[in-house]
């Protein structure tokens, strides 16, 4: 990840400012004429131009039903189509049959739940973390209650990240399937995909990434990871909502059932019976979301052409800055991995009065909202998570590629005024 | 800074009536799920009268919620259980004096919620019990 020298920093502000004016968003005020400090990227990026424009393109000139119309505007749109699952596999080093288009990475998480658990059986297990989201965690519990199947536990070592040390333990030869986040929506943490990865082939597992947080923010080969499924979200990695990705191998995706049925999906079939079209389609039933899949495409190649490299080189450099800034404080307190190598752009934290008590997180975003800086407040749809922290929940600031170290010291004075307003 | 007023601040800091109660005619207490804010309240009633004689609360959460309670356990002693029923979003609005948006009135009505609860399920109780 040291394609750019240090040097490049000055060159990195101006590539940052360069960036901003592709986001139409920065130039309208928010509230009583403010600036927008947009930092809540871990729940949605904005969107640059670029992808707004590849979405009215779609609708102006080409809207038509892909892979049915012998003519010209379904061809056309047809293979803009598939053009964007190749993009978005060239992100990740898949191939475009490997691409499953969803509507985000909830539904590829349910998918995988719901395939598999055709498959289980009273004593199979499924390994989690501690550190889930919701979405990785709510599929599974219905499908072992479901089955008989168990659910166990990776748990979180001392420097905030998945215990390999557990995960030798937990995973066993009657694990079916091993899903993890690659990075915490709230600790931040870049988990080691790359040795849970192996213990869980060692074991005959699949093996599934909850790619949420860490394909719009760092570089991924499926080749080096070597998952069986890969699951994120378009609307958290600059294309718009409704629109995201379930990778799977291309041998694992031969062996599992469709989870919805009916058009596009199918060969031929009879009124008995049917059988299943090629992949990536037979998992993409029905009209799928054309215009959201080529402004996906378009998203995935603006990203491509920044680099990914510089995409965590920029996230990196603004989140060691923030968490040297409030460690300069005494009454931050910051969440996740010490390791800055092993933390994406995501401080989540809590603030304290002079007294020591807690300025409760939603008050905090409130008052920062009234500055019109947007950070999230809450458990994060992480529940079980944020109770262990012991803390009824916290502050999250995530950053995304358009974000400056001038929003980060704006941020950082009137947090201080909020400290001293309740000191 | 508007919306907290120096009062909200130091009703988050200070709490009034921030206690159980043990002779407490009622005891009830509820969350707000969004938020995780969770407040249980006791009320002292005077039967004879139907009076509210006292209040008081613990809990935790924003300082929106946890004032506004606060606030409340000066308010509503005296109050009869009628009155204390008829209280309306307004008059909580009225009683944190800053304008609130729809996610954050949530919180201030928090505690209302709860005490408004355990009245009406006295007032059941009453009903089932032929009084
Ligand atoms: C780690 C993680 N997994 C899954 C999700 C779910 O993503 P979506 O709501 O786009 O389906 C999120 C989104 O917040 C997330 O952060």
């Amino acid at each position: 990840m040291n394609i750019i020298s240090d040097d490049d920093a000055m060159n990195q502000q101006i590539l940052v400012e360069k960036i901003r004016e592709d986001f139409p968003i920065f130039k309208q005020k928010v509230r009583n004429n403010l600036d927008l400090v947009y930092l809540d990227n871990a729940a949605t990026t904005q969107k640059p131009r670029q992808v707004i424009e590849s979405l009215t393109d779609y609708y102006t000139h080409w809207n038509s039903n892909v892979h049915r119309g012998i003519h010209y505007l379904s061809e056309v749109a047809s293979d803009m189509y598939e053009k964007a699952h190749q993009d978005v596999g060239k992100l990740i080093g898949a191939s475009m049959e490997e691409i499953i288009f969803t509507k985000n990475t909830t539904e590829g998480l349910n998918l995988v739940a719901r395939g598999l658990e055709q498959k289980l059986k009273p004593g199979d297990e499924i390994v989690l973390s501690r550190m889930e989201h919701h979405s990785n965690l709510v599929p599974f519990q219905i499908i072992a209650k479901r089955t008989g199947a168990k659910l166990k536990f990776i748990e979180t070592s001392n420097s905030q990240l998945l215990d390999i040390h557990s995960a030798e333990k937990v995973i066993t030869d009657n694990t079916k399937l091993v899903s993890v986040p690659h990075m915490s929506n709230v600790l931040g943490s870049i988990n080691p995909m790359e040795q849970i990865s192996e213990i869980a082939h060692e074991h005959n597992s699949l093996f599934m990434i909850d790619g949420a947080q860490s394909v719009p923010h760092i570089p991924i080969n499926v080749k080096t990871l070597n998952p069986d499924f890969l699951a994120f979200s378009g609307h958290k990695m600059l294309a718009p909502m409704g629109i995201g990705t379930l990778y799977g191998k291309a041998s694992v995706l031969e062996e599992f059932e469709p989870l919805l049925y009916g058009g596009d999906m199918i060969r031929s079939v009879s009124y008995e019976s049917a059988t299943w079209n090629d992949l990536p389609w037979k998992f993409e039933a029905g009209t799928p979301n054309v215009g959201g899949g080529i402004a996906f495409g378009t998203a995935v190649n603006y990203l491509l052409d920044l680099d990914m490299h510089r995409v965590r080189r920029i996230e990196h450099d603004l989140t060691n800055y923030l968490i040297k800034r409030m460690k300069e404080t005494d009454y931050v307190k910051i969440f996740g991995p010490e390791d800055i190598n092993h933390r994406g752009g995501v401080v989540s934290f809590n603030i304290f009065n002079k007294d020591g008590m807690l300025i409760h997180p939603h008050d905090v975003s409130t008052l920062l909202d009234e500055k019109g800086i947007a950070i999230r407040a809450g458990h994060h749809c992480a529940q079980p998570l944020i109770e262990s922290l012991h803390t009824p929940a916290t502050n999250r600031i995530s950053f995304y590629i358009y974000n400056t170290f001038q929003e980060i010291d704006y941020t950082l004075e009137v947090l201080e005024n909020i400290h001293t307003m309740f000191s | 800074m508007d919306i907290y007023r120096e009062n909200i601040i130091e009703h988050y800091k200070n709490p009034l009536n921030h206690h159980p109660m043990e002779d407490a005619t009622l005891v009830d207490e509820d969350l707000n799920p969004l938020c995780g804010d969770r407040i249980k309240i006791w009320v002292k009633l005077d039967g004879s009268t139907e009076t509210v004689e006292s209040m008081t609360f613990q809990g935790n959460g924003c300082a929106i919620s946890q004032a506004t309670t606060s606030m409340l356990t000066e308010v509503v002693p005296g109050m009869s259980i009628d009155e204390v029923e008829s209280i309306s979003q307004e008059d909580i609005r009225e009683l944190v004096g800053v304008s609130l948006s729809p996610v954050r009135l949530k919180c201030a009505l928090l505690g209302i919620k709860v005490v408004q609860a355990a009245l009406l399920k006295y007032r059941a109780n009453q009903i089932k019990n032929g009084e």
